[in-house]
């Protein structure tokens, strides 16, 4: 399989903080529009933000001594995302379902529903303090 | 009188209902959006408005974070024997109240004058 090329890539490693976070987004949002995704953009752009906002919130418990390691890649077929905390991370198999009538008026467990919503591909790691999401053109 | 200092939305009377319009177009930093609830919080536990309409009009964008203070509210809203309802919801905004099944606790209307109508 050839190796993908991509037209931008940004890795960077940055503290637990959502300004931070929200620089990156904003960099990768113009990289979205210039390479064909701006019809998904808001879509994407909701992934990263809740993805960071689960690294920062619930990984690393709003340490700022720890880090979030961002991974972002954007061609014009392929978005690639990977986010990682220093959190002792968690099992997404173990959320409850927030679309369920029960859990429906509780105001918690949305953000990785959205994430797998707009996103073909969201992964976490063994222990949970990593996920790694794609969008790929059909 | 109400003391509060409202940054984060409008507020304005049509008959006994209270519109709601947002100031900010993205609603995403958790800073934002806990000035935001408080500020709506407000309106519904200390100054007792009943009938409270959120027009989304001018929300390009939100997070999980700020359903989430929504549905607090729609909690607050009830508690109080009071009405809440959203309407001009752009079709992005649409879809995350769908695909997170919130529309079946909310009530959204397309446009004002029918939500108002609602009441």
């Amino acid at each position: 399989m050839a190796k993908d090329s991509w037209n931008w890539k940004h890795k960077e490693r940055i503290p637990s903080d959502m300004n931070e976070g929200t620089r990156l987004i904003q960099s990768m949002l113009g990289q979205l529009e210039q390479h064909g995704w701006a019809e998904e953009s808001f879509g994407v752009h909701l992934a990263v933000e809740e993805a960071l906002v689960n690294a920062v919130r619930h990984g690393n418990r709003f340490d700022t001594s720890k880090r979030v390691d961002v991974d972002l890649r954007v061609s014009p077929d392929r978005v690639f995302v990977e986010i990682a905390d220093e959190g002792e991370g968690f099992q997404p198999d173990e959320l409850p379902d927030p679309t369920r009538e029960e859990n429906l008026e509780k105001p918690t467990g949305r953000g990785v529903m959205l994430m797998r919503n707009f996103m073909d591909r969201v992964e976490f790691n063994e222990r949970g303090n990593q996920v790694t999401m794609e969008k790929r053109r059909p | 009188m109400d003391m509060a200092v409202q940054r984060r939305v409008e507020v304005s009377e049509i008959g006994d209902v209270t519109v709601v319009q947002f100031v900010d177009r993205k609603i995403i930093d958790a800073v934002s959006i806990q000035e935001l609830g408080d500020e709506l919080f407000v309106l519904v536990e200390q100054e007792n408005r009943k009938s409270l309409l959120l027009n989304f009009e001018t929300v390009e964008f939100l997070s999980s974070a700020a359903l989430n203070k929504l549905v607090v509210l729609d909690t607050k809203v009830k508690a109080h024997s009071g009405k809440l309802r959203l309407c001009c919801l752009r079709p992005e905004i649409t879809e995350v109240f769908q695909i997170t099944n919130l529309n079946r606790v909310f009530d959204i209307r397309d446009d004002e004058s029918t939500a108002l109508a609602s009441f």
